[in-house]
């Protein structure tokens, strides 16, 4: 089972098997990147994190060679993804952020194509290809173009065709735009396994809680520079311990409940009018829910519900970037 | 170089499987010609007249010609489309051979008008148009079609590659390709155009390819007299000799232009 053209790198923990030194890239007068580093160590997954117009198709654009940086240099396995880019080629699986799929060709063609120009024989591209449709629960289908698909079935043969070779490092541009949850678990399952054979991934996303579950490292990306990185528990960590939620019966409430959570407040405050509903980092969590309740009781504000819960990497946006992601991703 | 002609296969491969799925392909490749066989060899076949001979067969060359030259805007069309679905980008970050993805297409589009020119020659033998030279010779007259259509292809291939959606190759296409067609001898003998026309007609490719291909299908009226210009009297040299010239220029660089192409 060779395939001719996968480049095989030893699992070598200590090496990184991508890293990016001061990438930057502008279009015109955009700045799409401005000075990113990265450092994924192999094995591990790093979640990049931003919102729309951040960089991170960009970022992704460069480190598979699809476009040269302006400035700045990467390497992927070692390899410097301007200088070499067809050895970088072989060591990769991409699979962008819009489904690149041939919708005239069945679901097995397209990836029977793709192992084939990985260097493949045709038995063994069919062989894998058989594989990945049965894990991704798509076998039935096999045989129709894929213009019958829907859009997350055509999301999940491109997927599968950034799989089909088993590359060292994988590359994945919002995954799971577009799965039900029940594929997004799936497909979550099959990173972690590809990530426990020493596979290393690189993948951005809007789901927060996709890269809560599944990177190691997250880098926080803004306008094209990290504002931020760490683990999950690390960001968490700085935007403070708990949160405390109020869901008021009434939005006209909010302010004088905004003026009550200053009191307790130890970063800053959320609210979402329409919802009626306010968020506040706080230092003692039980402590201050007593205080906030008996507070608000006495000043006859109307609750539906109040509660403490650990913070999401939504507070870690909200905190970073001023912005609350799922407005900046819609 | 085997591994280039081994992708260049699989994307070759890829676009033929096309053929039966995408009606648009259809009514490109053999409704059209089809439709163009019978149109000229009844609407004008049969009302003008060319002396000593039989201008349904006359036409029938010429109509070959243009419609491999029209076929190979297919090329560009084709490439078009697989910048615009993202298809470009994902074959650009495959450890595959650079070239293959023109080079397979500009493959696949030759079978696409090897199959016009066979419906086409069928539609023509039923409307009275025959062979009237050697085997050797026509065969060689229809591999001209097919290796000039082929190295347009690579011309379009460039086109393709450089327009921002697929349906401007048919306007930029369309403005270049009607006078490169008509100004030529592939509808009337290029001896009756006015001064410059005529000119440009004897040397234009078409022309010599239509010329060429008259001459080896035996389809010359009898008494037309010899062509006094060069190209033409060279015709299979010169249609030869300018195929190999695009391909020269255009393959490097619709090489290059596939490799910078999909920026996103
Ligand atoms: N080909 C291009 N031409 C012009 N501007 C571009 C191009 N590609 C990206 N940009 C700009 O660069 C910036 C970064 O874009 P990029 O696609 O990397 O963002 P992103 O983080 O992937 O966003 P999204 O979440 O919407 O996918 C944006 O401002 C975008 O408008
Ligand atoms: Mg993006």
């Amino acid at each position: 089972m060779t395939i001719s053209r996968i480049t095989d790198i030893a699992a070598d923990p200590q090496n990184a098997a991508v890293v990016a030194t001061g990438l930057t890239k502008r279009y015109g007068g955009v700045v799409a990147l401005d000075g990113l580093d990265l450092s994924v160590p192999t094995g591990t997954v790093l979640g990049l994190l931003g919102p729309n117009g951040a960089g991170k198709t960009t970022a992704v654009s460069i480190l598979t060679t699809l476009i040269a940086p302006d400035s700045g240099s990467a390497r992927v396995a070692g390899v410097d993804v301007v200088a070499q880019p067809q050895r970088v080629r072989s060591l990769i699986g991409l699979s962008g952020q819009y489904a690149a799929v041939d919708e005239h060709l069945t679901a097995t063609e397209n990836l029977v194509m793709i192992g084939c120009l990985y260097g493949m024989r045709r038995k063994e591209a069919l062989r894998r290809t058989n594989d990945l449709l049965e894990r991704f629960r798509l076998t039935d289908s096999a045989h129709r173009p894929l213009k019958t698909f829907s859009g997350g079935m055509r999301r999940r043969i491109d997927l599968a065709g950034a799989l089909l070779a088993d590359p060292p490092v994988l590359f994945l541009d919002e995954p799971t735009t577009g799965l039900d949850p029940r594929s997004r678990g799936e497909l979550w399952d099959v990173i972690r396994e590809r990530v426990g054979a020493g596979t290393t991934v690189v993948l951005t996303t809007q789901y927060l809680e996709e890269a809560d579950q599944l990177a190691d490292e997250i880098v926080v990306i803004d306008h094209g520079r990290a504002i931020a990185r760490g683990t999950s528990q690390e960001l968490k960590r700085r935007i403070g311990g708990e949160h405390l939620d109020v869901h008021l019966a009434r939005a006209e409430d909010l302010a004088r409940v905004e003026a009550v959570l200053r009191e307790v407040a130890i970063g800053a405050i959320r609210t979402e009018t329409e919802e009626a509903l306010i968020s506040v980092p706080v230092a003692k969590g039980v402590e201050a829910l007593g205080t906030v309740m008996a507070e608000l009781t006495a000043q006859n504000v109307e609750i539906v519900d109040i509660g403490l819960r650990r913070p999401t990497l939504d507070d870690v946006f909200m905190e970073l970037t001023g912005q609350k992601a799922q407005e900046v991703a819609s | 170089m085997s591994g280039m002609i081994r992708d260049a296969l699989t994307i070759a491969r890829r676009n033929l499987i096309r053929i039966g799925r995408v009606p648009e392909v259809m009514v490109f490749v053999v409704v059209q010609p089809l439709m163009f066989v019978l149109l000229f060899a009844y609407v004008f076949g049969g009302s003008i007249d060319i002396p000593g001979g039989n201008y349904r067969e006359f036409l029938i060359a010429g109509i070959f010609a243009q419609t491999v030259v029209f076929g190979a805007t297919f090329t560009a069309s084709g490439l078009a489309e697989d910048v615009q679905k993202g298809l470009i980008n994902r074959f650009r970050s495959l450890p595959m051979s650079r070239s293959a993805v023109v080079a397979g297409r500009t493959a696949s589009d030759v079978v696409y008008n090897l199959l016009s020119i066979v419906i086409m020659s069928l539609a023509g033998f039923a409307v009275g148009w025959r062979i009237r030279g050697s085997i050797l010779d026509a065969v060689i007259g229809y591999l001209l079609l097919l290796f000039f259509s082929y190295s347009f292809s690579w011309v379009m291939a460039c086109l393709g590659l450089m327009v921002p959606t697929p349906e401007v190759v048919n306007n930029a296409t369309f403005i270049v390709l009607f006078p490169l067609t008509f100004i030529a001898n592939t509808f009337v003998p290029s001896d009756n155009l006015p001064g410059v026309l005529r000119t440009i007609a004897e040397w234009n490719p078409v022309s010599t390819l239509t010329h060429a291909v008259r001459v080896r299908f035996g389809n010359i009226p009898e008494g037309t007299p010899e062509p006094t210009s060069w190209p033409l009297q060279n015709a299979t040299l010169y249609s030869l000799g300018f195929a190999l010239l695009l391909i020269v220029i255009f393959a490097p660089i619709a090489t290059r232009l596939y490799q910078r192409t999909g920026k996103r």
